[in-house]
């Protein structure tokens, strides 16, 4: 199987565009234990999609061949996973990832109206990338720090008591 | 190091107990929630001013997991470690670093706030009468550095592990737990002694033993703490499991969306390697055993345990019926235990102490106690520990303080989007498994949202759908199109167009849901649903009947008007975010209707009370 990917409208050549990225993911998987059992090696695709995304920032078509060459799954079977788990992300997300806490804790505290927030000030809507491709905003259930909700995950900073007041100084302290 | 027998693990432990202790020992809380607050700066000063003074061999430094003060990290404890005696400090700031090690353990330093301790450690002290927590599960969390094997050796770490596979049968170990009535902690309450037996009796060459890390719950993080503070807690126990059932293989399926607890488990496991404590023949016993890590990738459903099996098979997390269950069928098809983090953070204690010893903890139907994580609008959110049987009202009048801002409580949710509400005339039955169903929620993981007089029940109710919606696989259909419906129903009532039929449907559909659902996801999401509804029967009829929002949540139901007290301060007009406040200097504001998109920004910044919410 050869990555055909190039071909599929909308998706990026990554493999063959970084070819230290593409080592450094083939280094990754090589150094799992994979055994002769095809079933049990599936046992490793999530946390190679783990690797592939932190390594590629998301995980376009060539990236899910790659891994599926890889591990001797369809490339049909490693998308039936990226599409069900939400942490997976088929499309560019922005330098900055701004995931704001709707848990419950978050929720009561008042999260809405922090996202409501910073989709004003960045004018996206959630799921979506600003053009000059910096921010991303997301929401995600609960980072465990509940008892500072509402909570503002910046990549893998938390900002805990967020007010709306503050959305803008967390967007500039990216900028910094 | 490398430990071969119980013999060299007491002699071990007991030079590491025996170890001349610095003066004063400082545990600075280092936890996901206490670096977020703001710890690390505190640690760096605490370092510097150390240093600075000479302190080296006077002052210990220990870096731990969380203490459980949430609410005022950071927070740091003085220990003096000939006395025992101790100063914990809240809301700490690196300026204050200087005062607080001079100050010592005779008296807090001037200038700071100090925090009462509320807990106690049955297993090796006696209950003050002040003490409402009792940590089992939590008794190194918060003491000892997570990263240090030696110090959980110094708490006689991995000697429940020694005495069980040197001292007991693996029956022997099973009829312990059967007898201590450990019941999981991850929501069912279904008895690990009884579930360990059933995976006992399968013979088969391979067998595993699962941890639960998922902790799918929103606002609940105690399973998070269990890991970034004793994860050696949990490694032994799971070992103790695999030596009773048969396993050789454990498996810990963690959320991604806890980095800290992930390294932090890295470097126990990598650890306990080195120390001989995993992996072959430990302790001479010809036991073999093994753990590793499989990580989740967001996903609330893969907290139930048939689909957390195929996660870790690498397949997408949809759950299959049961039976069979897993203990008869499992990963790769074979006999599997699965449990929760904090179920297996007791079995130590039990091993150490004995099922009696357990017993004398707790109700009668469900020993021991449980920790929860409390939060949403309580004055002091943290995490505690509390025999079962404690009430609410002592968790969240005595240990939470209450309600913020002396609002009124309204209601206290448990069992997170799979349980219910329980209101003021409940506050003072005792919990445990059992009453909590009878009070229509249930235990689930642990979390309590406390809510007060400004939170809808119905919009709470579409909130937590709204969830469930989100996290539905989609594999059946009452699930997938039956929650839809729901949420739109509430919906409708949120936006101040239902009727009496829509409630009507709504019940009734919330019970078909609840029957037909494949997995616990399911069967479970109406709650939040029937549980608002038989608590709040007016809140949803003033949506419908008055098209009223009595916590004035719902914006399609509330308005905001300026009125008379105005005095033209501006302050709402620069703030509102779609511009619709408009007004001269000094005069009277108004709010176009039309335009206000009800934020209620305007209503949180005028000083002048000036504004209405109607
Ligand atoms: C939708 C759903 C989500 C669940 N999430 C969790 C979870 O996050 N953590 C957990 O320990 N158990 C969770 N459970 C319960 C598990 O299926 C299983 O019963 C539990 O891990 C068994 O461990 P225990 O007996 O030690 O409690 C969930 C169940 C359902 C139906
Ligand atoms: S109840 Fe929901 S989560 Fe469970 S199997 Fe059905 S669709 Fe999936
Ligand atoms: S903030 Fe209050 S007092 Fe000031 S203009 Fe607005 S309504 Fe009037
Ligand atoms: S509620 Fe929000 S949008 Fe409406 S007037 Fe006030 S600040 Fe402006
Ligand atoms: S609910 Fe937001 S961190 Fe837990």
């Amino acid at each position: 199987m050869s990555c055909t990917c190039d071909q599929m409208p909308g998706s990026d050549n990554l493999i063959e565009a970084y070819p230290e990225k593409r080592a450094e993911l083939e280094a990754y998987i090589d150094s799992l234990p994979l055994g002769e059992n095809p079933d049990r090696n599936r046992g490793f695709l999530i946390q190679s999609l783990h690797k592939a995304q932190s390594v590629f920032g998301y995980l376009p078509t060539c990236v899910q061949l790659f891994v599926a060459d890889k591990l001797k799954l369809h490339l049909s079977e490693v998308y039936g996973v990226i599409s069900f788990y939400s942490f997976f992300t088929e499309t560019p997300v922005g330098r900055y990832k701004i995931n704001v806490c709707t848990g419950t804790a978050c929720f009561v505290k008042g999260a809405n109206k922090i996202v409501d927030e910073f989709k004003r000030f960045l004018n996206i809507q959630e799921g979506e990338t600003t053009p000059d491709g910096k921010f991303t905003l997301g929401i995600l259930r609960c980072v465990g720090a509940c008892s500072l909700a509402p909570v503002v995950m910046v990549n893998d900073r938390v900002y805990g008591n967020v007010t709306a007041k503050l959305v803008p100084e967390i967007i500039n302290a990216c900028a910094e | 190091m490398f430990i071969a027998s119980r013999e060299a693990l007491q002699e071990y432990a007991a030079k590491i107990k025996g170890a001349a202790a610095a003066e004063t020992k400082i545990l600075v809380s280092m936890g996901t929630c206490g670096i977020a607050a703001g710890t690390t700066p505190v640690l760096e000063a605490i370092r510097e001013e150390i240093s600075a003074r000479n302190l080296q061999n006077a002052i210990e430094v220990v870096e731990v997991g969380c203490m459980g003060l949430c609410h005022c990290e950071p927070t740091i404890a003085v220990i003096d470690t000939a006395t025992g005696r101790q100063i914990i400090y809240g809301d700490v700031s690196a300026a204050q670093v200087p005062q607080i090690l001079a100050a010592g353990t005779d008296s807090p330093a001037h200038g700071t706030r100090t925090v009462e301790r509320s807990w106690y450690y049955p297993e090796f002290e006696a209950k003050p009468d002040t003490a409402i927590q009792a940590k089992i599960v939590l008794r190194n969390t918060g003491r000892i550095n997570p990263e240090r094997l030696d110090e959980y050796i110094g708490e006689d770490g991995y000697d429940a592990l020694a005495k069980a596979l040197t001292e007991m049968k693996p029956e022997d170990v099973i009829k312990e737990i059967t007898a201590a009535g450990l019941r999981g902690r991850g929501g069912g309450g279904f008895p690990t002694g009884k579930k360990w037996q059933f995976a006992a009796a399968q013979k088969n060459d391979e067998k595993f033993m699962i941890c639960n890390a998922d902790e799918g719950d929103p606002g609940a993080f105690m399973d998070r703490a269990v890991l970034e503070g004793d994860p050696h807690a949990v490694l032994e126990a799971m070992a103790i499991g695999g030596y009773a059932t048969g396993a050789h293989n454990g498996v810990i399926y963690i959320r991604a969306e806890y980095p800290l607890a992930v390294k932090r488990l890295g470097i126990a496991i990598e650890q306990a390697h080195e120390y001989g404590l995993l992996g072959k023949n430990l302790f001479g016993s010809g036991f073999d055993f093994d753990i590793e890590i499989k990580y989740g990738a967001g996903a609330f459903v893969c907290g139930e345990e048939t689909a957390l099996i195929h996660s870790i098979e690498g397949m997408r997390g949809e759950p299959t019926f049961k039976p069979p269950f897993p203990a008869v069928q499992g990963l790769w098809k074979k006999p599997t235990v699965v449990n929760n983090v904090e179920t297996y953070a007791n079995v130590g204690a039990i091993i150490r102490n004995g099922s009696d010893w357990f017993r004398a903890i707790g109700t009668q139907g469900s020993p021991g106690t449980k920790v929860f994580a409390l939060a949403g609008k309580v004055s002091k959110v943290g995490l505690v520990e509390v025999p079962m049987g404690t009430t609410l009202r002592q968790i969240i009048f005595g240990l939470g303080d209450g309600i913020k801002d002396n609002k009124q409580f309204k209601a206290v949710q448990t069992g997170g989007p799979s349980g219910g509400c329980i209101t003021t005339k409940n506050l003072d039955t005792p919990i445990d498994y059992d009453t909590l169903i009878a009070l229509g929620s249930m235990m689930g993981s642990g979390g309590m949202i406390v809510m007060d007089e400004d939170d809808c029940m119905v919009n709470i109710a579409r909130f937590f759908l709204e969830f469930t919606l989100d996290e539905s696989c989609g594999k059946c259909t009452p699930c997938r199109v039956g929650n839809r419906r729901l949420y739109e129903m509430l919906n409708e009532i949120c936006d101040g167009r239902g009727t009496m039929e829509t409630l009507d449907k709504l019940k009734n559909l919330a019970l078909t849901v609840k029957d037909t659902a494949l997995c616990g996801l399911g069967q479970t999401s109406p709650n939040p649903i029937l549980s608002t509804m038989a608590n709040f029967p007016d809140e949803y009829l003033a949506h419908i009947k008055e098209n009223r929002c009595p916590a004035g949540v719902c914006p399609n139901l509330i308005h905001y008007e300026i009125n008379d007290k105005c005095v033209g301060c501006t302050l709402c007009a620069r703030n509102c975010p779609v511009n619709c406040i408009s007004g001269e200097r000094k005069m009277k504001h108004v709010i176009d209707q039309d335009k206000c998109i009800k934020c209620g920004v305007c209503f949180q910044t005028c000083k002048f009370h000036a504004i209405e919410k109607k």
